[in-house]
């Protein structure tokens, strides 16, 4: 196996530290409301005119809020295998921020392995990968 | 005052993949709502059309291309844009033109041609675009209909037979539709041999996209009772209202909801037909008939509780109980919806008027809802866009 270069597929938006991996969001220094992605210049809550915010990890671990999979190959600007491999998809509850966070379900995690309700935590997988670039993604997976 | 318009006519182009310019099928709608009405385009005084925006230019400046097409004549004119809901904003500028006094007669226009295959964002790497992170990482349209078909699941109890019970009640509704693209009696058997596409929902769970066009001709009530058509169907409501922060719920093409530390949550689906109650001063419990936004199976028991039709997490019992059928207490998609026609976005609002225009005036022959007498459709689409109008007799 060649070995190829590993990047994020998009920069700033997920991180690992020393606790694991976590999402980087960002908090609205006014009224508390999280962000992510954290791209965010106004404070969107209608009750808040905060312009000021700070990078923080979102929490690592939530409930499945609900889920499904992937059976036929997306479109572009998603990168497939060859031949295409289904993967799940798990909209996980934080509760600390009180929002709902979409992401992959690692690899091998079919939809029969979960139910709503059950714990998960966020780690970094592969999304894809080029002949010379593996790129990295959030990924959910059941809390062992 | 009144706060009412009259629909004089409508018309619709029949819904497929014909392969033609949206203009084509716009116009044919056109005319058809026009000889519906009794009315003759040059006396037409405003022309507001829904935006299209895979047609180029021409599909951005709709309201101006169909009038051209139509043969230019001086009309006022407009176009919008409003994702699913372009159809409704279109006939809401109608609305207030004829309600302000400024025109009595408008024609109200919506056509589309779709590519095939999933609809997808446009080239080109752009990360501060949610709709191009969601298809970086695979989330198609689908998968949102799929994550909120298994919540029912999981909170009501709601099964995939349930979800299939639909398909079929839709397939017969739309059986003898002559506008429907699909116009074929569905088993439970057929909707569960289809291939999955994100579990729950297999392919005829989801709908289509389709070529299709439909028309309005609406005028103040005024103008109504001088051409003898007083007793036209009208147009009680409409409601185009924004979500309020923070979402309930995951919204496509989004990939994180709102925060809800310092807000509540609230519910954008359930607070459109809600405003457009307000507005008319109609309940819930006098509706006879409703069209609504079944992009799948699922959805469509969604819309059922958020039109407040019944108590929350109990739609999969009202149509297991027969009530949503034509022949029901309260038949819901009786032209077959989407699961029929497939979507033709900026005509699709429209599309849902058109049916309860038909159905309150008893036309709508084999689907007819005896004795209709309110209908309410219900829309959602893209970036904050829905919409529910209000028809009653
Ligand atoms: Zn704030």
């Amino acid at each position: 196996m060649s070995a190829r270069v590993e990047r994020p597929f998009l920069e700033g938006w997920f991180a690992k530290d020393e606790a694991g991996a976590h999402l980087v969001g960002a908090r609205c220094t006014s009224c508390g409301t999280y962000y992510f992605p954290r791209q965010v210049r106004f404070c969107r809550n209608p009750a808040c005119e905060g312009e000021q915010f700070e990078d923080v990890p979102l929490s690592r671990r939530g409930r499945l809020w609900s889920f499904t999979d992937a059976c036929y190959q997306p479109p572009e600007p998603y990168i497939a295998a060859d031949p295409f491999v289904p993967f799940a998809i798990a909209a996980v509850e934080l509760e600390r921020e009180k929002m709902i966070v979409l992401g992959p379900v690692v690899q091998g995690v079919g939809v029969d392995a979960l139910t709503v309700g059950m714990p998960m935590e966020l780690v970094i997988g592969t999304l894809s990968e080029t002949p010379t670039e593996r790129h990295l993604v959030w990924q959910w997976k059941p809390v062992a | 005052m009144s706060r009412d318009i009259a629909i004089l006519g409508v018309g619709m182009h029949p819904w497929g993949k014909w392969g033609r310019s949206f203009i084509d099928y716009g116009v044919a709608a056109a005319r058809a709502a026009l000889k519906d009405a009794g009315v003759a385009w040059r006396s037409v005084q405003f022309v507001s059309g829904a935006a299209t925006i895979r047609n180029g230019y021409p599909g951005q400046v709709a309201g101006a291309t169909f009038a051209q097409a139509l043969g230019w004549q001086g009309a006022q004119v407009n176009t919008s844009y409003a994702a699913c809901a372009s159809g409704a904003q279109a006939l809401a500028a109608a609305r207030s033109r004829i309600l302000s006094g400024e025109c009595e007669l408008a024609l109200v226009i919506g056509s589309d041609t779709t590519p095939k295959g999933f609809l997808a964002p446009a080239k080109g790497e752009r990360p501060d675009d949610p709709d191009w992170v969601r298809f970086r990482i695979g989330i198609t349209n689908p998968a949102y209909f799929a994550m909120y078909a298994r919540r029912r699941m999981a909170l009501y109890g709601d099964t995939v037979d349930d979800f299939a019970l639909v398909k079929i009640k839709n397939s017969e509704h739309g059986f003898g539709n002559p506008n429907a693209r699909y116009r074929k009696r569905f088993t439970a058997a057929e909707v569960a041999a289809s291939p999955m596409v994100a579990s729950p929902l297999r392919l005829m769970d989801v709908c289509a996209t389709s070529d299709g066009a439909a028309a309005l001709i609406v005028s103040s009530i005024d103008y109504a009772r001088r051409v003898g058509r007083g007793d036209a169907p009208r147009i009680a409501a409409i409601s185009t209202v924004t979500p309020t922060f923070a979402s309930a719920i995951i919204e496509m093409p989004d990939i994180a909801t709102d925060s809800a530390v310092a807000a509540t949550v609230h519910s954008f689906r359930a607070a459109l037909p809600a405003k457009a109650y307000e507005i008319s001063g109609i309940s819930p419990s006098d509706v006879s008939v409703a069209e609504v936004y079944d992009l799948s199976t699922a959805l469509e028991l969604d819309w059922i509780e958020d039109l407040q039709l019944c108590n929350r997490g109990e739609a999969a019992a009202l149509l297991r109980s027969g009530a949503t059928r034509v022949g029901g207490r309260i038949p819901v998609n009786p032209s077959g919806g989407l699961a029929c026609f497939g979507e033709a976005v900026p005509a699709q609002a429209l599309a849902q008027v058109c049916e309860l225009t038909w159905q309150l005036r008893g036309e709508a022959g084999a689907r007819q809802v005896e004795g209709a007498t309110v209908g309410i459709t219900a829309n959602q689409g893209l970036f904050g866009h829905g919409s529910t109008v209000i028809v009653k007799r």
